[in-house]
């Protein structure tokens, strides 16, 4: 396993990217480099997480993170149970709370939460004693995306995050997945800018460590990587977008766009990918693309994520 | 007939003695100048103000239909403790109070368990089941008691339906009580938006969600000649449109609640549900203004907006947790503390709490001349008390201060000339 340097992971849950150190989310990402490496191996089974059980519960449907969850537990050897809103009876009509005690008393060591409910693995975390990550909540987090996003970048860059430039674009209001990189990468000394129409920007945008842009040719220009977001179809029909084919001209991610761009700049995508819409197919499959290393780097990254909370009690913490 | 003899209380800053008849004012002297009956009660304020009844004309009692949240009788406890001689309740219950029989079971629960006060002043709805459709029948609310006329809970959205109902009220000498509020704007919101709501991902109200309804029942009043009232004002910008308004000769009053005076949306950053509130708690900058329109009288009146619900209720992610403070047993030390801070005088604490809601809606007041009703209460400006679930007499514990340490507390209470606590 991971070779230790006396690290005691000092946390019991993972709710957000801000309640990591720098030093902290550098642990982390090594970890995740040495699990990395077992994932490359013809047998990618260790037995570090053996008798330790992990819930994943998704009270909102993501196939992708928590496959991902359930690859990386099992990797480590933990058992792993899901949860689905639709294949318990947990959600139907149930408080959170009593949920959260229902999930208690199969006795986890972690659960892995999604809710759509901003502020849900908080609200569990402070009445369980196991440990809770988040997997997303409401439009507020998402740190383990912004980790595994850290850790794709990290090895783009050769772990030199100081003065690079990255754009996030598309929409910036509802996305969990842009409020916990802008947090991680701003504190790494990243240029964070921003491009997206009006209505898809907080108001209080401007008070944000961040550039602004409107026009999608000159947010590109010179930045070191461009993370696209997943649009949300039904923006439409709240009133936020106009026909979709209008979007898709101002803010879809061409070749051209990428012009622009310092020379092999890449590409990120949190995925599920709308193609044509957000991103232009060819550009998604392209060499600058990583959106594939992103779910390599997805499973690495949880697997250092479980191994730390679920581990952290053994230490005599 | 029994008498009553309070002694070197304060009022208005000056040492009295108080003689009390029956239910009324016999007089009020410099201390020391007349002796105690003989046959009276003899009660020592000494470091006490004297203050007369507050009234608190925005609260839900939640009875009929949500009694495990709060009733009648447990309601005007809080106020009895609180300070408050009466209370104006609003219509959002179940069944809505939009009809005299509702209104007449109210009246008679609170006759049954505080029959000596404090009393209980029905708002009738302005629409019926608040739905904002069809007007209320307010002629008949008016006989059976009500004081006012509000769909606060459910604001009206379509300006010609307030218009209606502006109309009907005055028809019967009913002034509207508005909650400003365009529901489009503040659809699905959970509370102020700005910085915090953006941080943390809680879909937020912009402060045009009131102010446009503040501006839009403004601009009505003066077409119309009518008055209006505006619940719980939150914010600067409707502060300035009031104080332009009045400034043009507009019947407008308005009124505002302890926790804009002293709180900011800065306490939802852990999803404080207790915080939680309608309208939201909100910039630093709007509670400032909120300060200087209660100095400048751009506010006329405090309420509580007193919005009691059971613990179970506020245990949610923000998002499911309903809106609400419980206020009644808090208000008077907390907006003491504007008193405290220099922000006004007591006399204008008085106007807040007293003298311009009586105005405002035609109730009784004690203006301690021989006569009056001897509703008053006894004031420790010093004492200092924690406010713990234990020493609320709302059954609603949410607050955003409970466990802090407040400063001014209620001694004493009388309703024509009854001793209540
Ligand atoms: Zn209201």
């Amino acid at each position: 396993m991971p070779q230790e340097k006396h690290f005691i992971w000092p946390h019991k849950d993972l709710l957000d990217v801000s309640q990591l150190s720098l030093e902290e989310v550098s642990h982390l990402l090594d970890t995740a480099e040495q699990f990395h490496e077992i994932n490359q191996r013809p047998v990618k089974k260790v037995p570090t997480l053996k008798g330790k059980s992990v819930v994943l519960f998704f009270a909102e449907p993501s196939t992708r993170t928590k496959t991902s969850f359930d690859v990386a537990g099992k990797r480590l050897s933990a058992d792993t149970f899901s949860l689905s809103s639709s294949s318990s009876s947990l959600t139907k009509g149930e408080s959170l709370k009593d949920t959260a005690l229902t999930l208690e008393a199969m006795n986890p060591d972690v659960i892995v939460l999604r809710h759509k409910a901003n502020g849900a693995a908080q609200f569990i975390a402070e009445r369980l004693d196991c440990a809770v990550v988040n997997a997303g909540d409401g439009c507020h987090a998402h740190p383990t995306q912004a980790l595994l996003d850290n850790f794709t970048l990290r090895r783009a860059w050769n772990n030199e995050y100081k003065g690079k430039t990255i754009l996030i674009l598309g929409d910036i209001k509802h996305s969990r997945v842009a409020r916990s990189n802008i947090n991680l990468l701003t504190r790494q000394g990243v240029k964070v800018r921003l491009c997206a129409p009006r209505t898809l920007l907080p108001h209080t945008v401007h008070t944000w460590p961040v550039e602004i842009f409107q026009d999608l040719n000159k947010a590109m220009e010179g930045v070191d990587a461009v993370m696209c977001l997943r649009l949300q179809l039904e923006r439409q029909q709240s009133g936020l977008l106009p026909d979709l084919s209008e979007y898709a001209r101002m803010y879809c991610l061409t070749a051209n766009h990428m012009d622009m761009a310092v020379e092999g700049a890449k590409i990120l995508h949190p995925g599920p990918m709308n193609r044509g819409l957000e991103i232009a197919s060819d550009l998604a499959d392209c060499k600058n693309s990583r959106v594939l290393n992103q779910v390599s780097a997805g499973v690495a990254t949880r697997m250092a994520i479980l191994y730390l909370h679920a581990t952290r009690k053994d230490k005599g913490v | 007939m029994k008498n009553l003899f309070i002694f070197n209380g304060l009022l208005r800053k000056k040492a009295v003695d108080i003689l009390v008849s029956g239910s009324t004012i016999v007089s009020v002297t410099p201390h020391g100048e007349v002796p105690a009956p003989e046959d009276a009660e003899i009660i020592d304020a000494t470091g006490l103000i004297v203050f007369p009844s507050f009234y608190d004309c925005h609260v839900h009692l939640r009875e009929p239909g949500f009694e495990y949240k709060e009733d009648i009788e447990s309601g005007l406890e809080a106020a009895a403790h609180g300070g408050f001689g009466g209370v104006m309740a609003m219509a959002n219950t179940k069944p809505t109070n939009d009809s005299a029989s509702v209104t007449e079971a109210m009246l008679q629960r609170a006759q049954q368990t505080w029959p000596n006060g404090p009393y209980l002043y029905p708002i009738g709805a302005a629409t019926i089941g608040l739905k904002g459709e069809e007007l209320a029948p307010m002629g008949e609310l008016a006989e059976a008691g009500c004081v006012a006329i509000s769909n606060d809970g459910v604001p009206v959205g379509g300006a010609e339906m307030f218009r209606h109902c502006m109309e009907y009220a005055a028809t019967f000498g009913l002034t509207i009580i508005d909650h400003c509020e365009d529901p489009t704007l503040a659809k699905d919101c959970h509370m102020n938006e700005g910085e915090i709501s953006e941080a943390i991902g809680v879909k937020g109200q912009p402060v045009v969600a009131e102010s446009m309804q503040v501006a839009r029942d403004i601009l009505l009043a003066e077409f119309l000649n009518l008055p209006v009232h505006l619940a719980h004002i939150s914010c600067k910008q409707s502060v300035d449109l009031i104080r332009w308004a009045k400034a043009r000769g507009v019947k407008v009053t308005a009124e505002t609640c302890p926790h804009y005076l002293l709180l900011t949306e800065k306490i939802l950053n852990n999803y404080s549900t207790a915080a939680k509130v309608n309208p939201p708690l909100r910039s630093e900058e709007d509670r400032l203004a909120m300060k200087e329109a209660i100095k400048d009288g751009t506010i006329d009146i405090f309420v509580t907006d007193h919005a009691p619900h059971a613990d179970h209720e506020k245990e949610h992610p923000i998002e499911g947790a309903p809106n609400g403070i419980s206020g009644l047993d808090s208000a008077v030390a907390l907006t003491w503390t504007q008193v405290e801070d220099g922000t006004i005088s007591e006399d204008d604490f008085i106007k807040l709490w007293a003298e311009k809601p009586a105005a405002i809606f035609k109730l009784p007041l004690n203006t301690f001349a021989e006569g009056d009703i001897a509703d008053f209460f006894l004031f420790d400006p010093k004492e200092e008390w924690k406010l713990t679930e234990d020493a609320m007499h709302s059954k609603g514990k949410n607050t955003p201060f409970l466990n802090t340490t407040l400063k001014g507390r209620v001694k004493a209470h009388w309703l024509g000339g009854t001793r209540i606590v």
